[in-house]
């Protein structure tokens, strides 16, 4: 049910530009105006949701048990999952960030029928960690790929880029390996929510919603390099022209294109708002992020009141010569 | 804000990379690619109409290759009943240098019979070229194919 709001949604999205650029001829709407708002609440959106974060208390040095943290000199440290170093603590984002070290501890539990009735089994579950991997990567490179159209010249990276994506040089033009393992991984994706009944219980019409978008751009870019020809020269003056401030609707762009951009422009400003936002929160993990040396460095709570202090220097100061008079014994004379 | 002097220089990197293709591009013209202007006169149309050229002759290509080399076809006839030979050097008699003079010596006189090329306008024998490199596409047949000369850069 769940599932099926979101995929509505994203059919009518479709509809929405189909009619828009066919019956009422909007192609400027959908083609510079929509983009453009896009793109400035996606930027907007991005940095304030992330400003707004880092304005929140930072709680104090969480030190997981993950990896042995630094003890007595005979006891090993694990310098990447358990850090005492800035370095440390790179390498342990790098691998948060780039191979997803925490969701490849994914585990999973089970009931299993043991000699004495049921028994609890805990197992080593890849799968979703490798399907993230592949979803995520593909996703990058497709998108440092389009680069190729926005740009003139186009720098040698993303010509490399381009060239490896499509070394298997199946057709012409040629399949992009990121095409076909993106798709897989979003219906992998799609499949493990509403396959796995725990994980389809805890999904929610904004768990399923981006995976539709993005199937559906996947799709649409697909059918756009395959199957619907458009003209490249065309688009690529296009978005040039997007980049440039001037943009100048290319003529006889068949309507895929747009349905193609009009998805991607609602990805990129429902983005703020929703949980793909865990793009720039997975920077800020606070588990992940910090040094662990809870002990070997005095850490002071940032959002203490500054308190006005009596020491007992001052007390005695204040009140020494009555301390005197009394007889109490005094430190300084 | 808490460590906000990192957390700051990381948005304005990554807004630095969103606005990338504003600041490549700026102040350059966005003039597309050079490609030469072949004429078209009323024999002499390319293999399909030119917008369906421009979008699709990569699949015409692998169409045309599939039938020579797959079913032994050796032509191909057109949407408007024009039939024409199957080969990449078909596109070359009117996609190539013409009449001027190629130091490389590589461009087909021979197959220029056919007068399309003007050589006022078609001076240039970059004509698959430099489209190419304007959509940053690099087909790799002229690695084995004859083609013209540019086209291998
Ligand atoms: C109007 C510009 C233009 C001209 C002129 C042009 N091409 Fe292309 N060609 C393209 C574009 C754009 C692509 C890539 C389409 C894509 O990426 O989907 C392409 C792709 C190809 C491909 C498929 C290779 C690949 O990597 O996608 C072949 C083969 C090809 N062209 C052959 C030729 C030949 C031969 C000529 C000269 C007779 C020629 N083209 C002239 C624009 C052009
Ligand atoms: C590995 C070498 C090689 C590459 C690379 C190659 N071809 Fe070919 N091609 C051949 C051979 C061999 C034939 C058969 C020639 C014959 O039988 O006369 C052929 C035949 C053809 C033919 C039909 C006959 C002719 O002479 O044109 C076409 C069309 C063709 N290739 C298109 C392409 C296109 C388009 C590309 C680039 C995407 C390409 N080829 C890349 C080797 C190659
Ligand atoms: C009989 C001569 C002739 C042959 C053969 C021919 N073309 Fe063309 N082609 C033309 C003409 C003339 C035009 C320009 C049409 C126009 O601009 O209206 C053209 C245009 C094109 C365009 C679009 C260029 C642009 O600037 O938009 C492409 C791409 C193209 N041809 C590719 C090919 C390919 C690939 C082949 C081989 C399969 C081929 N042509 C064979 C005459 C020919």
């Amino acid at each position: 049910m769940k599932a099926l709001y979101s995929f509505l949604a994203v059919i009518v999205l479709i509809l929405i530009a189909t009619l828009g650029v066919n019956v009422a001829n909007m192609s400027s709407v959908f083609g510079i105006i929509v983009p453009y708002l896009a793109f400035v609440v996606f930027v907007g959106g991005f940095v304030y949701r992330v400003i707004k974060w880092g304005k929140s208390p930072v709680p104090f040095r969480i030190p997981t048990t993950c990896g042995q943290q630094k003890s007595l000199p005979w006891i090993k440290q694990s310098k990447i999952e358990n850090p005492t170093s800035a370095l440390g603590v790179i390498v342990r984002m790098a691998l948060e960030i780039l191979f997803f070290r925490s969701l490849f501890r994914n585990t999973k539990t089970e009931l299993k029928e043991g000699p004495y009735g049921p028994q609890l089994a805990y197992g080593s579950a890849k799968w979703l960690w490798f399907g993230s991997l592949v979803f995520h990567w593909s996703f990058l490179i497709i998108v440092i790929r389009h680069l190729r159209l926005f740009i003139e010249p186009v720098p040698f990276f993303v010509q490399m880029l381009d060239g490896l994506d499509g070394m298997l040089q199946i057709g012409l033009p040629p399949i992009y390996l990121t095409d076909l393992f993106f798709v897989v991984a979003v219906t992998f994706l799609f499949l493990r929510r509403i396959l796995i009944p725990r994980v389809k219980y805890i999904s929610l019409p904004a768990d399923y919603f981006p995976l539709f978008m993005i199937f559906s751009i996947a799709v649409s870019g697909i059918l756009m390099r395959y199957f619907y020809k458009v003209d490249i020269i065309a688009i690529k003056e296009f978005a040039i022209g997007l980049a440039q401030f001037h943009p100048v609707i290319p003529q006889g762009i068949g309507v895929i294109f747009y349905v193609h951009i009009f998805l991607v422009s609602v990805l990129f400003a429902y983005f703020p708002l929703s949980k793909l936002m865990h793009m720039g929160g997975i920077f800020l993990s606070p588990t992940r992020n910090m040094i662990s040396n809870n002990r070997m460095v005095r850490h002071i709570n940032p959002w203490n009141p500054v308190l006005e202090v009596h020491t007992y220097e001052h007390y005695e100061d204040e009140f020494r010569e009555k301390m005197k008079k009394v007889g109490l014994p005094v430190e300084k004379e | 804000m808490y460590k906000g002097g990192k957390i700051i220089a990381a948005l304005i990197i990554f807004v630095a990379f969103l606005t990338f293709p504003i600041f490549y591009n700026l102040g350059k013209a966005n003039a597309g690619p050079d490609v030469p202007v072949v004429q078209q006169t009323a024999t002499t149309q390319c293999v399909e109409p030119a917008e369906y050229m421009r979008a699709n002759h990569m699949q015409l290509l692998n169409k045309w290759r599939d039938s020579f080399v797959q079913q032994g076809k050796t032509e191909y006839v057109n949407s408007q009943g024009k039939t024409f030979e199957i080969s990449l050097q078909s596109c070359l008699q009117c996609h190539s240098t013409g009449t001027v003079p190629n130091a490389g010596g590589a461009s087909i006189p021979a197959s220029n019979t056919g007068g399309v090329s003007n050589p006022a306008l078609n001076t240039s024998d970059q004509f698959c070229v430099s489209c190419h490199n304007y959509a940053s596409v690099k087909p790799t047949c002229w690695s084995c194919h004859s083609g013209p000369e540019g086209a291998t850069k």
